[in-house]
């Protein structure tokens, strides 16, 4: 865990405290608990719920951001997975279901992977291709229309809950879980970030570094097919035109607010998912707050602002040159 | 008195037998937005029906939600001289020249749905357009009148930001229940016109409000929003529709779906039926040369319970909400 946890996230929890003491100011039962037919419910569990998506998206983005590229179309794979999901939750087995829906999410990757790492394409550009074409993929399969489902079982992927959790949160803990053993329990992690580094250098040195991009893009796709089965879960039905609309600059946002530069290198994937809280966290605060959603987006602007300026660089540079004068001075 | 009645109802047998003859020669060309929403697939679907049951030959033009493809699509229907021409304007203005040729043509031009720039008025026969103020006010009054005097705290759905439907839709609802002292908005947030965001904001909202215990009336712009606050409320242990009345607009099927089911109130039908009016209007026009006003409004029906809302749903699952 300290490996998963590095020192540098003080900025990242310490912005989620004072959020969540805010949160707690505007509204007072925010972590007021209780059990709601053998599911807890209040603000909090509300925060880990809504979450999920953008953290499962965010899981995905950290490691494609690391090797230097970013996945614009994740927003969409959501939408298509989702689709696909509520089109034959009714009339196939769950397994059937998730296989067809997790399927389609990878061949999405793939698609993105191969542009990038085989042709060599600028990744922001390969990804905007699927970004556009994925929701008419999506808009394709339900006809413009919201397809609605009852499947019990899919439905209890969005709304049941395990020993009084939500499914989707436990969902996205066991992929945090899943996805730090794989990429931290062995060099692929440190790979890459090597990728990320100098793709050349660590060509040089021996890394298969097409194959990692190749495999980041899969699995970014992956999860957000998840993302997408779950939100689909979530409303029991799928909205092509607009699941995980935009959620795509949200799960960068997320991976930025982490910590993780743009320029690949180092990454963290609990940084990354703190990210997405610390967004949700602030969302949930702004419904709660009754403010005319006139507001919304500026008052997210400003905190996502004040969360950059903790992490910058330059900025605590110059706090410390403050501390110092004064201390000179004194 | 009763040669007046016969010759009412002779005039009225020779209109019915003269308007099918009159309009199985009328060809139109209709310029359609594209696949944007659920709706507009509906009234694509119901304006064929309505064309075919007047047998009038409708030829669609889907523009992809694009302007330019609808100008290209209008300039065809004025190079096949096409006896009129329907128009879902995918934006409001730079319509001027393209309406010109057609005037020149001498092909009226009807807008459904939604309303071009003022400087055009002349450019056009007419405007068949819903009325969403009147939408907004027709959720409130029923609000108010089911309520009686009790005191209600309501909460709103918005739509998105900056659209004037929701706009219109707030402004109307507002206006309805400012006559009743005892009706109060106690919480407004945008849903985004989406199920998704109409789940979560109503969440926050029974958060907000002790549990959702002093909520007596749940305000949706749209109808799909309030199908995810059905779900919200339900997950919270409330009972939508009796608990906590419920009241939205457009009147998609599954709404009607949730009123069977008893978790929903009332809606406040958005008709999908623009073409049905326009088709009239230019029946008119070809035949006497009556020229219909400027704006037709479509009714504003209020659905509830006591509608079947079984029925309502099986007739309009099909229409590709």
């Amino acid at each position: 865990m300290t490996a998963l946890l590095p020192r540098r996230g003080l900025a990242q929890i310490l912005a989620l405290i004072v959020i969540l003491a805010v949160d707690r100011v505007v509204s007072p039962q925010f972590f007021d608990l209780r059990l709601q037919d053998g599911r807890l419910f209040g603000s909090l569990i509300d925060v880990l719920n809504r979450g999920t998506p953008v953290a499962l998206l965010s899981l995905g983005m950290v490691l494609v951001i690391a090797t230097r590229g970013i996945d614009l179309s994740v927003g969409a794979v959501m939408a298509i997975s989702g689709a696909i999901a509520a089109s034959l939750a009714d009339n196939h087995s769950l397994a059937v279901v998730l296989a067809a829906a997790l399927g389609a999410g990878l061949i999405c990757g793939l698609w993105n992977g191969f542009l990038v790492a085989v042709l060599g394409m600028q990744p922001i550009v390969a990804t905007l291709i699927l970004m556009v074409a994925g929701r008419g993929i999506a808009q394709l399969i339900t006809e413009g229309r919201i397809v609605t489902f009852s499947s019990p079982d899919l439905v209890w992927l969005g709304n049941g809950s395990i020993l009084g959790v939500p499914v989707p949160v436990a969902i996205a803990l066991g992929m945090l879980m899943l996805t730090g053993a794989v990429v931290r329990g062995s060099a692929l992690g440190l790979l890459i970030e090597a990728t990320g580094g100098n793709a050349r250098a660590s060509e040089l040195a021996g890394v298969g570094t097409r194959a990692m991009i190749l495999a980041v893009y899969v699995w970014c796709g992956v999860c957000a097919a998840l993302a997408g089965v779950i939100a689909a879960a979530d409303i029991m039905g799928a909205d092509a035109n607009n699941a995980g609309l935009w959620l795509e600059l949200d799960a960068i946002l997320a991976v930025v607010i982490g910590g993780t530069s743009l320029f690949g290198g180092r990454f963290s994937l609990v940084l990354a998912v703190l990210g997405a809280l610390i967004i949700q966290t602030m969302n949930t605060g702004i419904l709660l707050s009754g403010y005319p959603p006139e507001f919304n987006l500026l008052v997210k602007a400003m905190v996502v602002l004040a969360v950059l300026l903790l992490q910058s660089p330059k900025l605590s540079g110059f706090a410390g040159i403050v501390t110092r004068l004064r201390g000179t001075k004194a | 008195m009763i040669l007046k009645a016969l010759f009412a109802a002779s005039a009225t047998a020779a209109l019915l037998l003269a308007l099918p003859a009159n309009a199985a020669e009328l060809t139109i060309g209709f310029s359609q937005i594209g696949s944007e929403s659920g709706w507009r697939a509906a009234e694509t679907s119901v304006s064929k029906q309505e064309a075919t049951k007047r047998k009038v030959n409708l030829k669609i033009a889907d523009a992809q939600q694009k302007q330019e493809n609808q100008i290209k699509a209008i300039r065809s229907f004025i190079a096949q001289n096409v006896d009129a021409i329907f128009l879902a304007p995918v934006v409001s203005t730079g319509w001027d020249s393209v309406l010109k040729e057609a005037k020149e043509a001498k092909i009226p031009v009807v807008l459904l749905d939604r309303d071009i720039d003022p400087s055009g008025k002349e450019l056009y026969l007419t405007a068949v357009t819903s009325d969403s103020v009147h939408e907004g006010e027709v959720a409130g009054d029923w609000l108010a009148k089911t309520v009686g005097a009790k005191a209600c705290n309501i909460v709103e759905l918005q739509g998105t930001v900056g659209a004037s439907v929701a706009a219109n839709r707030k402004k109307g609802f507002d206006t309805a229940i400012a006559k009743h002292a005892n009706l109060k908005v106690v919480r407004s947030q945008t849903g985004d016109f989406t199920r998704a965001k109409g789940k979560e904001v109503m969440e926050s909202f029974i958060k907000a409000e002790g549990g959702g215990k002093s909520i007596c009336a749940v305000y949706a712009h749209n109808d799909d929003m309030m199908v995810g606050a059905i779900q919200a409320m339900k997950e919270a242990g409330l009972k939508p529709g009796k608990e906590i009345l419920t009241v939205s607009i457009d009147a998609v099927p599954d709404i009607f779906k949730a009123m069977a089911a008893g978790e929903a109130n009332a809606t406040v039908e958005l008709t999908p039926n623009m073409a049905g009016p326009a088709l009239d209007a230019i029946a008119a026009f070809k035949g006497k040369g009556t020229v219909p006003p400027k704006w037709i409004q479509t009714e504003s029906k209020l659905y509830t319970a006591a509608d079947d809302p079984q029925k309502i749903y099986d007739s309009k699952k099909g229409l590709g909400y």
